[in-house]
């Protein structure tokens, strides 16, 4: 059996590609990191820096257009992009779950709330008997703090934030070892997001489970996770704990990220403007995906990839690293 | 033509103006209620009514900017709507007194809004225009860019062909598209979500209003270029003397771009004063909250839990006793049987509906 201290998840190098008629589009770029069991880690970035394709990757959910050209996602130690469809159908929901950002899109609308969790149980063999899979959707719902009777209603009958507790409730439905969390709060108003914030902490730490959170509400990363990785092109620029990660950034772009986010504590300081956009993916530039709106810039950065700066587990792909404390590896 | 800075600064640069030179504020809203009949159908008289909006009354200055935020649900941009007469109130009135009032009906004379129709809206709708959320569906994609923001000027009647493309290239180039005639004749999904937003502006502003109804113009947007767009909409305020209505769900971003805030809760206006006052010294208990359940990116800092019980209550039909009674941690038998408090000056500048204040 599998060590306790290896990593649940191992992602080693991983490219993927989507096929459109503009040409290739590089989603993911020689990403790499791994998930330690219990740990929640956050990925943040704006959009389409390739959050989602990760996530996507995981839960080997991926359009036909889509092709990995490189590197492998381990959980466990076994390889799911060997596994046939299958044994990967097996694996999703028991093993590794995914609540999505659109929750009204997940929950069927025709059938009861409780019976489709139910369902998931059973496709599973989670509980031998159907009472049992019943007990077990009531606690779920007690635990995201949902009242039992609910089970009975119709999606239509639910609010946006009763929903997305189902659809957290359904994601833990048969004891996984990891949930990916895709922005799962963004559509919801803050009073409500902070109690399904406080509820997947506490359940996580309760069930010594594994998240991947992904948002690009830095606040929320901020106190939902243990470590933090920051997207930007379809490449992980800079990782490290959560505190050390947002306390010194060492990536241009995080910084430049997090000074663009207005907060409502502490002293007003002005915002900066993170001046034009993300690269297209189709013809990312030369070198540093982020020289073209880095202050920092300089020849080095427009022609070579930057090699990674370290200290301890905090780390970043930067030639100009802000934080000097970071060296590079020899 | 002044260029436009990159980073938001506070909107406090000058002096909120609260008062014109005529000591009049541009908006005065007293009693402003709106109700919407459920259940009515063409033989059946409504069974019950949504208090979007109950007895709200509030003042904006010339060139001031207030932010409205609440909950979604709480009213918030039904009163934005009222105010553009996109909808009529069902009680209550709106005065506005446009300082250069070269089209007024009568110099100097206060224009009550429910009088406003016909030509007389025509010339109204020149001084008050409104932003809307969604940069994706609130424009025609059939039409170019020059045809999106000069149909303002069309309808106005404003100048010849020649005076138009002017005005749009400057207004173009004030919102950061440039080279501006590179835009033209470009339709709308050829541009990112942040560049329609601000051609959604610059259509708002092209005809230079006093006064703009902003309903989330940022809430679509990512985060690099919804800074973007928060520094433009200040620094046109500056340049151009446009007072905001400002509505939004998040506080972070009101208090970037608002001088005051007024909290809504259930179709109520429950806190209102100047930005950091409210987030300094909150003093309604929704607001406490509201303000508690903000996460927070310093990983150093622990929030505490805010202090609320249940779900937003329905809007229709609410009793008379307080909105917030079910869900307040403060609430008294005064509370339960009383109606719900009036808004009042606790201290200068600071209001709020609150019998435990």
């Amino acid at each position: 059996m599998t060590d306790r201290s290896d990593p649940l998840l191992t992602v080693d190098g991983l490219s993927l590609s989507y096929q459109t008629r503009q040409g290739e589009v590089q989603a993911i770029r020689n990403v790499s990191f791994e998930l330690a069991r219990g740990s929640a880690l956050g990925l943040v970035g704006e959009s389409g820096c390739g959050k989602t394709s990760v996530a996507n990757c995981l839960m080997r959910l991926l359009p036909d257009n889509a092709r990995l050209s490189a590197g492998r996602v381990l959980l466990d130690g076994q390889d799911v992009f060997l596994l046939t469809e299958e044994e990967m159908r097996l694996q999703r929901w028991r093993r590794i779950s995914m609540v999505f950002q659109a929750a009204m899109n997940v929950l069927n609308p025709v059938y009861r709330v409780g019976q489709q969790i139910i369902e998931a149980i059973e496709t599973h063999n989670v509980e031998p008997t159907d009472t049992a899979a019943r007990e077990r959707v009531a606690r779920l719902f007690r635990m995201v703090g949902l009242d039992p009777q609910l089970m009975e209603r119709y999606p239509h009958e639910f609010s946006g934030g009763m929903r997305q507790r189902a659809v957290i409730a359904m994601a833990l439905s048969c004891d996984p070892d990891l949930m990916i969390a895709d922005e799962p709060t963004t559509a919801l108003d803050v009073i409500v997001q902070d109690r399904i914030l406080r509820e997947l902490k506490a359940i996580q730490q309760q069930l010594a489970m594994s998240i991947i959170y992904i948002s690009h509400d830095i606040g929320a990363v901020a106190e939902v996770t243990d470590v933090v990785g920051v997207m930007y092109a379809g490449r992980l620029v800079e990782m490290g704990d959560t505190a050390d990660v947002f306390q010194t950034p060492a990536h241009p772009y995080t910084a430049a990220l997090m000074s663009s986010f207005p907060s409502i504590s502490g002293e007003r300081r002005p915002l900066t403007n993170l001046p034009g956009e993300p690269p297209n993916l189709s013809d990312p530039p030369p070198g540093c995906p982020f020289h073209p709106r880095c202050a920092y810039a300089t020849d080095v950065c427009r022609t070579e990839y930057p090699p990674q700066v370290k200290s301890g587990s905090h780390w970043a792909a930067c030639w100009h690293p802000l934080d000097v404390t970071l060296v590079p590896q020899s | 033509m002044e260029s436009v800075s990159n980073t938001p600064e506070a909107p406090n640069a000058r002096t909120p103006g609260s008062e014109a030179s005529d000591g009049e504020p541009l908006v005065a809203v007293h009693g402003l209620t709106k109700l919407f009949p459920v259940g009515a159908g063409p033989f059946r008289k409504p069974s019950s009514f949504i208090h979007a909006v109950d007895d709200v009354s509030f003042q904006l200055g010339h060139g001031e900017s207030l932010g409205l935020v609440g909950e979604s649900g709480c009213g918030k941009t039904t009163v934005g709507k009222l105010l553009v007469k996109l909808l009529e109130p069902t009680d209550g009135e709106i005065v506005f007194r446009f300082a250069d009032d070269s089209v007024a009906p009568a110099a100097d004379d206060p224009w009550d809004s429910a009088a406003i129709r016909g030509r007389l809206l025509r010339s109204f709708r020149r001084r008050v225009q409104m932003i809307f959320q969604d940069p994706y569906e609130s424009m025609n994609p059939r039409r170019t860019i020059y045809d999106i923001i000069s149909e303002p000027l069309s309808v106005q009647g404003m100048g010849d062909v020649q005076y138009r493309v002017d005005r749009v290239l400057e207004i173009l180039t004030l919102v950061g598209l440039a080279p501006a005639g590179a835009f033209l004749f470009r339709h709308p999904h050829e541009l990112s979500g942040g560049q329609r937003q601000r051609i959604a502006i610059a259509r708002a502003l092209v005809i230079r209003p006093s006064f703009v109804v902003a309903d989330e113009p940022t809430s679509m947007l990512d985060v690099s270029s919804r800074t973007g767009v928060m520094s433009l909409m200040q620094d046109l305020a500056t340049e151009l003397g446009v007072a905001y209505l400002y509505v939004t769900h998040d506080l972070a971003v009101a208090r970037y771009m608002c001088h005051r805030i007024a909290v809504m809760y259930l179709g109520k206006v429950v806190e209102l004063a100047e930005t950091e006052e409210l987030l300094r010294n909150p003093l309604h208990p929704y607001t406490k909250a509201l303000l508690s359940a903000v996460p927070v990116a310093d990983p150093g800092r622990r929030r505490q839990v805010p202090d609320i019980r249940g779900d937003l209550a329905t809007p229709i039909d609410p009793p008379s006793r307080c909105r917030f009674y079910e869900r307040c941690p403060a609430a008294t038998e005064r509370c339960l049987n009383h109606p719900h408090p009036p808004i009042e000056e606790k201290t200068p500048g600071h209001l709020v509906a609150c019998y435990e204040v």
